[in-house]
């Protein structure tokens, strides 16, 4: 039992009691153990941030953050927190500064995060003022370690969190370098999805490969992923990671779906020009979801690419963050049937709207079920990597790595 | 300013918000050209040209296709609109051209009401064997911000 939470666990990965959606506690002690443990958190893209000065706000689980691109041309983070009173330093989504000054009381900070000026420091004709012996070095937001991948921006304020790569592991490596390459990242479209359920719950949605095409019936009408498609999950070995593909559908007839909602032959798209893939790739990878623990999805639906930041707003609020992607040396064709099939994804998508929702009716289900367990036995008991997507391993996987952050 | 081009988008407007919000949405893509632009964005993205929309087709096969997923495939609780649209500014050229604020209020099947999105359409209206339809509508909402999912088109 856990004398923070109060709670106990049943033994095994198999069954998830429902106070770890509902808890305050809880969140409050995952922002602790998780967010601010020794994880790598994604903060934004590098070409948001292309010269000396520009920064983007952010967020490491609840904690409000500013990247920055400092006079050196290195990326820092720091917590969008003034070392005064607390209020935000930064109050835009992105902008280019020379230093940083809270509204508040004019605190300038530069942009590292570190404290450079006080208002009045000195006071008025020699009344009021600071204390002389205040040390300004030793006052200021709490700073994140930075790392870049592929493109990304990375933070972490843990000093135990090991180096990027070895944490992923090399076939996630390999998995974030297949969709990314060496191209130049162009953003084309940025979305923000409210989500009435605990963070978790959806965290959980991208890992379970269970649901994809039963859920959503578009993916399995025109079998842009069905279970029987080839392809399977891969989980790293922490649990804390997961990719899972499909593969190009199998020709002819498939009847393992007869029966199913998800099943309907007859319907037929008007204008096709929606579905198809453009080889950019050169595999035969029709969709791949990746996910960073504990908040970062990396998706690609055929040629609609796009990254995801998981932001908790409370036990049962989430925003999910969509940055849409191209790459600059797309061509014309590739950039239009991107526009297209961005419909698949994002708060409107044929696919991704019933992720935005379902999450919110396990949230409802739930509310008097704090102490009942959920039952995750799909593809057994274990988190290892499944050549099969009927199999709920990935999900295992992400309790098995939240319970040793979380000490539960 | 032609007032009777001025009735006559505004007359367009509201057969647009009719069939959304008395959910005879079928009728809907009958609004737009066989080739036409709908895109639904945001007015962050549309001030920094970010191409991508939350909705974006490029003929009226691909509307009636979103009708057709909205009734046959994607799973969302039921809900209803209720479109308030205001009047158009418009500019005559070769197209029409117009832009008109618009609020959109969702209740849910239980009752809950929100205000679920307000912002501007801009639009390019085109004579097409004596109807005018949408060339091209641009819904630009305020807000980057969209609660839970966006089923049903603005």
């Amino acid at each position: 039992m856990d004398a923070v939470v109060g709670r106990t666990w049943p033994a095994g990965l198999t069954r998830v009691p429902y106070w770890v959606y509902t808890d305050a506690d809880v969140l409050a002690l995952e922002q602790k153990r998780v967010f601010e443990g020794p994880v790598w958190n994604y903060l934004c893209l590098e070409i948001d941030l292309p010269d000396i000065g520009d920064y983007r706000t952010t967020f490491v689980g609840t904690m409000p953050v500013v990247v920055a691109r400092a006079e050196d041309g290195a990326l820092c983070a720091f917590e969008n927190r003034c070392a005064h009173r607390g209020a935000l330093i930064c109050l835009d989504d992105s902008g280019s500064v020379k230093d940083f000054q809270c509204v508040y009381h004019s605190w300038r900070y530069d942009l590292r995060g570190n404290l450079r000026s006080i208002a009045f420091s000195r006071g008025v004709n020699g009344k009021g003022g600071m204390p002389a012996d205040f040390d300004m070095s030793c006052h200021g937001p709490r700073k994140l370690s930075v790392t870049t991948f592929c493109g990304m921006v990375f933070g972490t304020l843990s000093p135990d969190a090991p180096e990027f790569e070895t944490w992923l592991g090399p076939e996630i490596v390999g998995r974030v370098r297949r969709v990314f390459g060496n191209r130049r990242l162009e953003v084309i479209g940025r979305f923000t999805q409210a989500l009435p359920n605990n963070w978790k719950l959806y965290f959980e949605n991208v890992r379970d490969t269970y649901h994809a095409s039963l859920l959503h019936l578009f993916f399995a009408t025109f079998r842009i992923t069905r279970l029987s498609s080839g392809g399977g999950v891969l989980v790293s070995e922490t649990g804390e990671h997961h990719a899972s593909t499909t593969l190009a559908p199998p020709q002819g007839k498939d009847s393992s779906y007869q029966g199913l909602r998800s099943d309907k032959e007859g319907f037929r798209l008007a204008d096709p020009s929606l579905l198809g893939m453009h080889d950019e790739f050169h595999d035969d990878i029709q969709l791949q979801i990746l996910s960073i623990f504990p908040g970062f999805v990396l998706q690609q639906v055929h040629n609609a690419l796009a990254v995801r930041q998981i932001v908790p707003r409370g036990v049962d609020a989430t925003d999910l963050n969509w940055t849409y992607l191209g790459f600059g040396d797309d061509t014309p064709e590739l950039r239009a049937h991107r526009l297209k099939q961005n419909n698949l994804v994002g708060p409107a998508g044929y696919v991704s709207m019933e992720d935005g929702a379902v999450g919110g009716f396990v949230q409802r289900g739930i509310a008097a079920a704090a102490d009942e367990l959920s039952v995750i036995e799909m593809g057994g008991a274990g988190a290892e990597t499944q050549e099969t997507r009927a199999t709920e391993a990935s999900v295992r996987g992400f309790w098995k790595a939240y319970r040793a952050h979380m000490d539960l | 300013m032609n007032a009777e081009t001025l009735y006559r988008v505004a007359v367009l407007n509201t057969e647009y918000a009719n069939c959304i919000d008395a959910d005879r949405l079928e009728e809907w893509p009958g609004l737009f050209l066989e080739h036409c632009v709908y895109k639904i964005t945001t007015a962050d993205n549309h001030r920094r040209g970010y191409a991508a929309g939350l909705v974006y087709a490029d003929s009226r096969a691909m509307l009636t296709d979103r009708v057709a997923a909205l009734r046959e495939a994607n799973i969302y609780e039921r809900q209803s609109y209720r479109h308030i649209v205001g009047m158009p500014a418009l500019r005559i050229g070769e197209d029409i051209t117009a832009e008109t604020p618009f609020v959109v209020v969702r209740t849910m099947r239980d009752g809950r009401m929100d205000l679920f999105a307000a912002g501007i359409y801009l639009d390019r209206v085109r004579e097409d064997g004596g109807t005018l339809r949408f060339a091209e509508r641009i819904v630009v909402c305020d807000s980057s911000r969209i609660d839970t999912l966006l089923a049903i088109p603005l």
